[in-house]
């Protein structure tokens, strides 16, 4: 599993254009001539959410031409009308609502476990030599272990209770906040941790000086990537062993030939895959504003 | 010590404090394996009296940073030993301040937090932050306190870093190539501003430097690192100067150029008019750096 390939900057307008450090004198006359040019209309926050939103649109009009046109079978690929009706009885049926509290509980506990879990094993790593030398060649070879690897072993353990999702959810959070800041906290200016040093500052305070305020934006990155990642694990778990959530809901969907359902609930995670993830990427750029 | 009661004087007036250098060796391990230890410095001996600017010049890699960071505790002698003001030096010295070539300010903090750093452990906030706002004035950033490293210029920078080592109040002051990597004219005014500081805040400086002019500009004394010819050694003290003249010294004179010349002759640099009346060798500093 690769988690660099996550880490795109979704809204590329609003990011901010850093020149060198200790230099906001110097006049650039090129960058005033290219703002003029796309530069411009690309960091407009209407223009990024309205050219965001062609895509999606595009495909829902044709998705409703393709359906309404008979080409497909409706068993095959339902209307979105279809899609929003079954959406509509779950919700009436109160499924709809327990599905997506269940997940949503697993999801935050296992990123929380595993966030957490994740810190606290990076920065053994990345802090001290003797705990990269003994630790990260075991948990390198572990993080090689495809996700669904875990499940049958969970279940024989954990038998099919919340344990075995939440900590499957863990096992995918963990990795990626381990992953980054161990990573970030090696690579901490040296310069920045020597002078600390050199006024005095050791053990914890030379890290909560230093070395922890510069990995902060490493570890949001890391945090970002790990709830994505609780989302991919809530799913493989669910959809295995479970008898709620918006995983079994799929299963299900599937032995009943539900297809306008197994739509719903696919749209249903994208879209709270998504919301997600915007909600940290905000924290993420406030934190990197406010930390670099 | 012989002259412990004339110093003891001169430390009731300010902070400074003496340095003296025992025998100061160091050698650094082979890269890898296990070949033999390469020398780096050897047999330093210098007294230094509280209160003296002594800049330590020599070519790149002679080993001027790593006297200093023996000095500051930051590394640690082979052999010998620093004692400042008598006691030896073992690992980082509350006594010390480090200028680094770099600003090394951290980039989250605002100049006025960063300069903060430098405070000895334990200052009450309120006297903390009010000599914070003094020192921060001292260097002419007073404007500028609230701003981020990223948002001040590199010389602006630079004197940030000279205010947190201020801070600590230290009785050695060891500023390791502090100016160069600034451009020539904001260095000489760097310079300016550091003899200003220092009368303002005196303490024993020892400046590493490559700028032959800065040292003369700057020390009452001047110390030549070199290596023997052969260069297996390591690199020990080959000329120790006595720069004549109050500071701030005239760049021009023709005293100094005759120092500048024997300098530069010991850096191993052609001065390009040999024989001639000092006071033709060239004066344009830029072209002097090394």
């Amino acid at each position: 599993m690769t988690y660099q390939s996550e880490r795109d900057d979704r809204v590329p307008g609003v990011v901010s254009v850093q020149g060198p450090s200790y230099d906001t004198t110097e006049a650039r006359p090129g960058r005033a001539f290219l703002a003029r040019g796309t530069g411009r209309l690309t960091s407009k926050t209407w223009f990024v959410l309205v050219a965001g939103a062609i895509l999606p649109i595009l495909v829902l009009a044709v998705w409703t031409l393709v359906s309404a046109s008979d080409l497909v079978p409706s068993s095959r690929l339902p209307s979105p009308t279809e899609v929003w009706l079954a959406g509509v009885d779950l919700a009436q049926r109160g499924l709809l609502t327990s599905d997506v509290a269940i997940s949503v509980q697993r999801v935050l506990l296992g990123f929380g476990i595993g966030a957490a879990l994740g810190l606290t094993a990076g920065a053994l790593v990345g802090l001290s030599k003797i705990g990269d030398i003994l630790l990260s060649p075991t948990l390198a070879a572990l993080r090689a272990v495809p996700s669904l690897a875990w499940v049958p072993l969970l279940i024989l353990w954990f038998k099919i209770g919340e344990d075995s999702k939440v900590i499957l959810i863990a096992i995918g959070a963990f990795f990626p906040v381990y992953t980054t800041v161990s990573a970030a906290l090696r690579h901490v200016d040296r310069h920045l941790v020597e002078a600390g040093r050199a006024f005095g500052f050791t053990g914890p305070r030379l890290f909560a000086t230093v070395q922890l305020p510069a990995v902060i934006p490493s570890v949001i990155s890391g945090l970002r990537l790990a709830l994505a990642q609780a989302w991919l694990f809530l799913v493989a778990a669910e959809l295995i062993a479970s008898s709620m959530g918006l995983g079994f809901r799929l299963v299900d969907s599937q032995n009943n030939g539900r297809i306008d359902r197994i739509f719903f609930v696919i749209i249903l995670l994208a879209v709270l895959g998504k919301l997600s993830d915007s909600l940290v990427g905000l924290f993420e750029r406030w934190v990197k504003r406010r930390w670099s | 010590m012989t002259t412990t009661a004339s110093r003891q004087t001169v430390r009731d007036v300010s902070r400074a404090v003496s340095i003296d250098f025992d025998g100061v060796g160091r050698a650094f391990a082979a890269e890898r394996g296990s070949g033999p230890a390469r020398p780096v410095l050897r047999d330093i001996e210098l007294h230094v009296e509280p209160g003296e600017v002594v800049a330590i010049l020599g070519t790149s890699g002679c080993g001027k940073s790593t006297l200093l960071r023996i000095t500051g505790g930051l590394d640690a002698a082979s052999t010998g030993q620093v004692r400042i003001d008598g006691s030896p030096v073992i690992g980082i010295d509350a006594r010390t301040a480090v200028g680094f070539q770099e600003p090394r300010l951290l980039p989250w903090r605002t100049v006025h937090d960063n300069v903060a750093i430098g405070l000895p452990r334990g200052t009450p906030r309120s006297a903390g932050s009010a000599r914070v706002e003094k020192l921060i004035e001292l260097v002419g950033l007073g404007d500028f306190a609230g701003h981020r490293p990223r948002e001040i210029s590199g010389g602006m920078a630079q004197r940030a870093s000279l205010a947190r080592a201020l801070a600590r109040n230290p009785g050695v002051l060891l500023l390791d190539e502090p100016f160069g990597a600034l451009d020539a004219l904001t260095r000489l005014k760097m310079q300016d501003l550091l003899l200003d500081i220092l009368a303002a805040e005196p303490t024993t400086v020892l400046l590493v430097t490559h700028d032959v002019d800065e040292a003369l500009q700057l020390a009452d004394r001047v110390v030549l690192l070199a290596r023997d010819d052969g260069g297996e050694a390591g690199a020990t003290i080959a000329e120790l100067l006595t720069v004549p003249g109050a500071r701030p010294r005239d760049r021009g004179s023709s005293e100094l150029a005759e120092l500048r010349a024997r300098l530069l002759d010991g850096l191993g640099i052609d001065r390009h008019g040999a024989g001639a009346d000092p006071r033709v060798v060239r004066t344009d500093r830029a072209s002097m750096t090394l």
